[in-house]
């Protein structure tokens, strides 16, 4: 059931990783990468993910691109409906094939 | 100097072993049976939420101390197959007059007792222009950790 309503971007561990060390602060990949077991390129598909879900925002700092949670607190906001939506939608199914299953006497 | 972000919408689609006749009228007519009665955040617990059967219709929780509390209007009501609602509410549990995201669902047949759901929330940007949006902001500021609580609970992580 949990995959039926599968994605979330923060359902990865890695990805919620990243995700919680942006809460500590704005940082650079490299920085990202220095704190945990993956190489910095996952570390970048990662961000890439967390950015497309509207979680974090990029700017460019010189040579680099500083990763931040969103300012404006938007992709936190989806990420709250996204995981609201996610035990309503489940709750939804298992009532609609309850009142089905009862209906039909099929277990 | 950070850039704007629109929020992707949020889009789930999966399928329901019963009907789609059936499945919409779990969806609407017994939608109290289902809605989740623990994630709100307010004074009053909630006790049964609704969905009017028309379009302009009101959809609404209502709450332990009797008082039933809009959270926005039907937009477009065409059963069994198409159901759009106005959600008007705020992080906070709280209706905000300014605020109006769009929150579709569709009911395909697979089969007789085989329905795809494909629900869509989209507009997110609008809790960006909403009166309520900087109270909305500071709010998640601190609460952001909690919501990766509630995610590690839910995804098992």
């Amino acid at each position: 059931m949990a995959n039926a309503l599968a994605f979330s971007a923060l359902a990865d561990p890695t990805r919620r990783a990243v995700f919680e060390r942006l809460g500590e602060g704005p940082r650079a990949v490299g920085e990202l990468a220095q704190g945990l077991p993956v190489s910095r390129p996952a570390v970048s598909q990662h961000l890439k993910v967390l950015k497309e879900a509207g979680l974090v925002s990029d700017r460019p700092d010189g040579a680099r691109r500083v990763y931040q949670i969103d300012p404006r607190g938007l992709g936190q906001i989806r990420a709250w409906l996204d995981q609201f939506w996610d035990v309503a939608l489940n709750a939804f199914k298992a009532e609609a094939e309850r009142e089905h299953d009862e209906e039909t006497n099929t277990p | 100097m950070s850039q704007t972000i629109k929020p992707a919408a949020i889009r789930k689609s999966f399928t329901v072993r019963t009907g789609r006749e059936k499945a919409w009228e779990v969806f609407t007519a017994r939608f109290g049976s289902w809605w989740p009665k623990t994630h709100y955040i307010g004074s009053s617990p909630l006790t049964d939420a609704a969905i009017e059967p028309r379009a302009g219709g009101r959809w609404y929780g209502i709450h332990e101390d009797g008082v039933e509390r809009p959270w926005g209007r039907v937009k477009v009501w065409e059963p069994p197959a198409r159901l759009v609602l106005d959600w008007q509410i705020s992080h906070e549990w709280g209706f905000t007059e300014s605020l109006h995201t769009d929150v579709e669902v569709l009911f395909t047949a697979l089969g007789e007792a085989e329905t795809r759901i494909d629900f869509e929330h989209r507009g997110l940007e609008a809790f960006g222009d909403s009166e309520a949006a900087a109270q909305t902001r500071s709010g998640m500021d601190r609460g952001w950790g909690l919501i990766l609580e509630s995610f590690k609970a839910e995804v098992g992580g």
